[in-house]
């Protein structure tokens, strides 16, 4: 017991801070603290250092009381505008492929090419959302601040997820994205529906951060490091088939496997993926439009950066060649959870040992194994549970909470199908990534496109039933062709450009192969063909019902209807040349493994 | 970028309804007489173009009796996921292009009496003729995939606005059932893919595939050299490639390029490798094809959308849901099916042809039994798509016939052959039901009787068109149902009795329908009044196809002289691989069997 309190203090500092506690005095320290923080950490961190000016800035606005000259909407622009063009690099978005990996703050964080392409992304996020939050109305002149303050902060947050390198900052991350959330969906005061789904938010979060912390102080008890590098290290260095034959090291890894499911729910919970998705629908119901598409956006790219992390920080050692593995290790892997077993730590442990006595020479594959089978198993259950439920929703709203909830869980294939891929073909690996990357660039239009609709709409017309858009194409043709070809996109038929990552994460899913991933393959086809389903329901609606004689007109004004156009016009452009999104994400994804 | 470029003819054919679409939809409100105008315009258009193949010597032409591709011609769509606008034109899709762009005008003209949502309706109808001259056209697999989705929307709104009282039903289920399909689809095209290589082809076989274009004068080798040694990124890939001489570490060079793959499947041993339960890679791509184009075509037991969308459609929309979509389903077994996996249609062909039989005596017996005219004639879509599957199937090249293709030939040929005179008799019994429906608001079998009386120009196209659609000598349905049933006959007596003895069934529900309908003292059901003799515009939708069906039923060389050679050309090729096929598999056997009786003994 003394043993392991010693070594969860330890977890506390990170690992490289750690070892020169120890070894350095004080004045070396400091300097070398200095210099790494502020010549090689600050300049990387540009970006969110903008973005924390602008929230301080903001607050200090209203202290000194001169809102009116400086209102709240202006800062947020011009800071979210500054630091997307502080994130972007200067030599053009081609100097991406040429980023190799870099820690910065002692370890703490990572920059590399995927973290630029995903900070760039949240970036312009947070600009098209601070522009639809103030044609929407939402951020009055009484909320303004508040609201900035809260959208900035989470995004400052979801980049740290997004870049975290250390068991800590993941915490520190998914804290920091979730709890101005929590306030985000009861924003709108007076509305119970809305405190209510703030309030259930705020307590699945705070359990699901209880449990996280666990499995995290588990993990680093054991291991006795919070930095994802150093953990891998330790794993690889320990035999983990060996250590599970003996009976009394078994219960080492079961503690390791038990600390990385419980690290797994917080992830669950911030992507919402089945079991941990019950918050979702009545937040999304509760909460309004433009939350839910900050929700459904931005922190589910967030989420799913982090859980590439955490695959690829625990199940790959940078530094070892990892050309020699074992190539029939997802088939192996697969016979163990078809065969019926379910998956529990232990079946899957099991799994990687037989894998590993196979294959023989990588330390890591059960690592990897428990990973793969676990998400592969979560991401199909989501993916179909999303678009079932899905299918009996009568509030939009809650429709699209479920269909993020499927959307979810068909980006998690990808991350399934990313960390199969590792043991063997890094480069293979690197394309599930861009997969990925693609399907949350091509997803920020689509969703960001259908929830502004969705608001745009409820402040005409104060409903978000899905029967009272009945008959819209009659009163306002564009939205409502804009919105068919969001959700056609959805569902990903080509020439929209929904299709283009859903061919390539089934590409991907293809190219890892093995009876589990390939079952994840037609689960998936087979999903699309569920998807339709709901998706086309609300298109009938708007586009074949007659109007409700009860209506009044419909019709948006000008800012909004060109807001529509401008997020949702590249669903159609990007679905017919997908060429340069693709071309983004293969460049950030180029060098990632080396 | 003139227009005897192929890239630019075919590309103006394809997607000159899409672009009148987007013009439509920017056009301020105009009356609907003037958008159906445009649009009819637009389809003029386009069956000019398509005609304009037929002039010999004009920058673009397509020559009779050529069985290669012809105007090939490809550009890089999506360089980063391998996918090019890659389209030419052979005998297989030149006929159907034609028949599509044809079948379009009539269309149009036919849809003169709908009133709702006019604008909506012409964009729709336009986007829809795109995606179907895209789908023939397109010789890269995923551009094929691509164009096959485009025509999805468009056929959903078409049928589920300006539908009958259960259109939205009807819509749905067709949406669901293609959409199913084309995930398979999807499936196995992602199968094939990442099993194919460019490196594994010879020169002559590059050339075939459309990738290597030999210049005049110069061999195929030459050229091949030149093409690896130029600058086209592509050829740059394939020496990289090819220069590594270690098997461990040589990557494969994957393509969607339909011909290609069709090479790979004849010529290499890339899709045979051992996927699931025992069966070959091609053998499950081929299943799961098949399955997505069978539900297209439609075959039993997979048709049960087709009535629904048929009664449901409106009149024009019927006319080219019969006439063309369920043809995409027959052009993708023959362009798709077989030359990429002809191992599994070797193995699986008796299966085929039965799904053909029991369609088409499923078709004929359920058409017996319809009381609703369109519902009756949707059957008889089935029975006659039968025939089709059946021509395909009939893999009659064996060991015992000295891998005699001649009749596998006239199998081909037929189907083909019957594709384009469906195309134009079930267009035309949609057209003659859209007739009368539109007068009496009514489909009742059984209320009908008399009509000669009253409407007797209408009465006698329409008796002509049925009669076409009978398969009586001298109209379009008779050559093909005659050359499948004969090619029938060497492969298996049985199915060749049975679809023969469909002819007598298909004959019962015609003419039973024909005199319930057209003869008879005197029109009972409601609305006698209505019962207007035929109009000028109605007139003119009908004299064409009963001129093509009398055309194409005594002079079928006409469309021969272009379609033949392609499809000789492609069962030599693949009676050609079957000799190899069957050399191998015999040249491992007896080794074995002599193994066995050493055993016994």
């Amino acid at each position: 017991m003394a043993v392991f309190n010693r070594r969860t203090l330890e977890t506390l500092c990170s690992h490289t801070f750690y070892i020169e506690l120890v070894t350095v005095n004080l004045h070396t320290l400091v300097d070398s603290l200095l210099s790494d923080t502020l010549e090689t950490s600050l300049p990387l961190f540009r970006p969110e250092l903008a973005i924390c000016g602008t929230i301080v800035l903001m607050l200090l606005v209203r202290v000194i009381r001169c809102e009116r000259f400086l209102p709240p909407f202006c800062l947020a622009l011009v800071g979210s505008i500054v630091a997307l063009w502080l994130a972007l690099p200067s030599e053009g978005l081609a100097a991406w492929a040429e980023l190799s990996s870099q820690e910065t703050f002692t370890g703490m964080l990572v920059f590399d090419s995927l973290y630029a392409y995903v900070r760039v992304f949240l970036l312009a996020f947070a600009v098209l959302f601070v522009v639809l939050s103030q044609l929407t109305g939402i951020a009055d002149r009484e909320d303004g601040q508040d609201y900035f303050t809260l959208v900035l902060g989470a995004t400052l947050g979801m980049c740290i997820m997004a870049s975290a390198n250390h068991l800590l900052t993941i915490f520190l991350g998914i804290e920091m994205a979730s709890l101005p959330s929590y306030v985000l969906a009861g924003i709108v005061k007076g509305r119970r529906r809305s405190s209510e789904a703030s309030l259930k938010y705020a307590i699945y979060g705070a359990g699901a951060a209880g449990v996280m912390l666990y499995g995290i102080s588990l993990l680093a008890g054991v291991v006795g490091s919070a930095h994802l590098p150093t953990i891998a290290r330790e794993l690889s260095s320990l035999n983990i088939q060996a250590m599970l034959a003996s009976s009394e090291e078994s219960s080492i890894v079961m503690v390791l496997a038990l600390g990385g499911l419980m690290l797994g729910v917080g992830l669950a919970f911030k992507l919402s993926a089945v079991p941990f998705h019950f918050w979702c629908p009545d937040v999304f119901e509760g909460a309004s439009a433009e939350v839910g598409a900050f929700l459904s956006v931005a922190s589910k790219a967030a989420a799913l950066t982090l859980l590439i992390r955490v695959g690829v920080g625990l199940g790959y050692v940078q530094e070892k060649p990892q050309a020699e593995l074992a190539i029939d290790q997802p088939a192996t892997v697969a016979e163990v959870s078809t065969a019926g077993q379910p998956p529990t730590t232990f079946a899957a442990l099991k799994a990687g040992s037989i894998v590993a006595e196979e294959g023989a020479s990588d330390p890591l594959s059960p690592v990897r194994n428990f990973f793969v089978i676990l998400v592969a198993i979560i991401a199909m259950v989501s993916c179909t549970f999303g678009n079932l439920a899905a299918y009996g929703q009568t509030n939009i709203k809650r429709m699209f909470a479920y269909s993020t909830i499927a959307h979810a869980g068909f980006m998690m294939m990808a991350v399934a199908a990313a960390v199969a891929l590792l043991g063997r073909d890094t480069i293979h690996a690197q394309t599930a990534i861009s997969a990925l990357l693609i399907y949350m660039a091509i997803y920020l239009f689509m969703n960001l496109g259908a929830f502004a609709i969705v608001a745009f709409l409820r402040n005409e017309m104060q409903s978000e039933e899905i029967e009272d858009y009945a008959g819209l194409i009659r009163s306002c043709p564009v939205v409502a062709v804009m919105m068919t070809a969001i959700l056609v996109s959805l569902v990903g038929l080509p020439p929209l450009a929904g299709f283009w990552p859903k061919l390539r994460v089934l590409q991907s899913l293809y190219e890892a192969g093995g009876p589990l991933l390939i079952t994840v393959l037609v689960v998936a086809g087979i999903n699309t063909a569920i998807s339709l389903v709901y998706y086309l329901r609300v298109i009938k609606v708007i586009c074949i019902d007659p109007e409700p004689d009860t209506r009044g007109p419909v019709s948006l004004g000008f800012l909004p209807v060109a807001y529509v156009l401008v997020v949702s016009l590249p669903v159609i452009v990007f679905g017919i040349l997908p060429d340069t999104v693709a071309n983004w994400a293969d460049q950030a994804t180029k060098h990632l493994f080396y | 970028m003139n227009l005897s470029e192929p890239v630019v003819y075919l590309s103006l054919l394809v997607f000159l309804p899409a672009v009148a679409a987007l013009v439509l939809a920017l056009l301020p409100r105009l009356t609907d007489d003037a958008f159906k105008c445009i649009t009819l315009a637009v389809t003029i258009l386009v069956f000019i173009l398509s005609l304009g193949m037929f002039r010999l010597g004009a920058g673009i032409d397509f020559q009779a009796g050529v069985a290669e591709m012809q105007n090939l011609f490809q550009v890089d769509w999506i360089p980063t996921f391998g996918i090019q606008y890659f389209m030419g034109l052979d005998g297989i899709s030149f006929p159907l292009i034609v028949l599509t762009s044809f079948l379009c005008v009539l269309a149009m003209g036919a849809s003169w009496p709908i009133n709702k949502h006019v604008r909506a309706y012409c964009i729709l109808f336009l986007l829809l003729e795109t995606g179907m001259l895209g789908v023939f056209m397109s010789l890269d697999f995923f551009l094929f995939y691509v164009f096959w989705e485009v025509m999805l929307l468009p056929m959903y709104f078409l049928i589920g606005i300006w539908g009958g009282p259960r259109r939205e039903y009807a819509a749905i289920k067709f949406f669901l059932y293609t959409l199913l399909g084309s995930v398979l689809m999807l499936i196995a095209i992602l199968m094939l893919y990442f099993n194919s290589d460019l490196t594994r082809l010879n020169a002559q076989q590059m050339v075939d595939a459309g990738i290597v274009t030999v210049a005049g004068d110069s061999t195929v080798d030459a050229s091949f050299q030149a093409w690896v040694n130029s600058e086209d990124t592509l050829a740059q890939r394939f020496a990289e490639i090819a220069a590594e001489t270690d098997p461990a570490r040589r990557r494969q060079l994957h393509t969607f390029n339909i011909l290609a793959l069709q090479q790979m499947g004849q010529h290499t041993d890339l899709f045979e490798g051992e996927a699931l339960l025992g069966k070959s890679l091609q053998w499950w791509a081929f299943i799961l094809l098949f399955i997505g184009f069978v539900i297209k075509v439609p075959s039993v037991p997979l048709h049960t959308w087709l009535p629904d969308a048929h009664v449901e459609a409106p009149t024009p929309i019927s006319m080219i849901l019969a006439g063309i979509l369920l043809k995409m389903g027959g052009y993708g077994i023959i362009r798709i099916c077989y030359p990429i996996c002809p191992q599994a249609g070797y193995d699986l062909a008796y299966f085929v042809c039965t799904v053909g039989v029991v369609s088409m005596v499923y078709g004929a017996f359920a058409a017996l039994a319809q009381t609703d005219f369109k519902r009756m004639v949707a059957y008889s879509s089935v029975s006659h798509m039968g025939y089709v599957v059946l021509g395909f199937g009939v893999w009659s090249a064996m060991a015992d016939t000295g891998y005699n293709a001649d009749y596998w030939k006239m199998g081909v040929n037929g189907a083909m052959y019957q594709m384009i005179g469906h195309g134009i008799s079930s267009a035309g019994m949609f057209f003659m039901v859209g007739v009368i429906y539109d007068r009496v608001h009514h489909r009742d079998l059984n209320q009908f009787g008399g009509l000669f009386a009253k409407m007797p120009v209408y009465s006698g196209f329409a008796v002509g068109i049925f009669f076409a659609g009978l398969g009586l000598p001298g109209l379009c349905g008779f050559i093909g149902e005659v050359f499948v049933i004969l090619s029938v006959w060497k492969y298996s007596y049985v199915l060749a009795i049975i679809s023969a003895s469909v002819v007598i069934l298909t004959a019962g529900y015609i003419l039973w329908a024909i005199q319930r309908v057209y003869l008879g003292p005197e029109y009972k059901g409601p609305n006698g009044d209505a019962l207007k003799p035929i109009t000028l515009r109605e007139l003119a939708i009908a004299v064409p196809l009963m001129v093509s069906a009398v055309v194409f039923g005594i002079y079928p060389d006409g469309l021969l002289r272009y379609m033949q050679p392609s499809v000789d050309r492609q069962v030599d090729q693949l009676a050609a691989w079957t000799q190899a096929y069957d050399e191998r598999e015999t040249a491992a056997k007896p080794l074995g069997d002599e193994d066995g009786q050493m055993a016994s003994r």
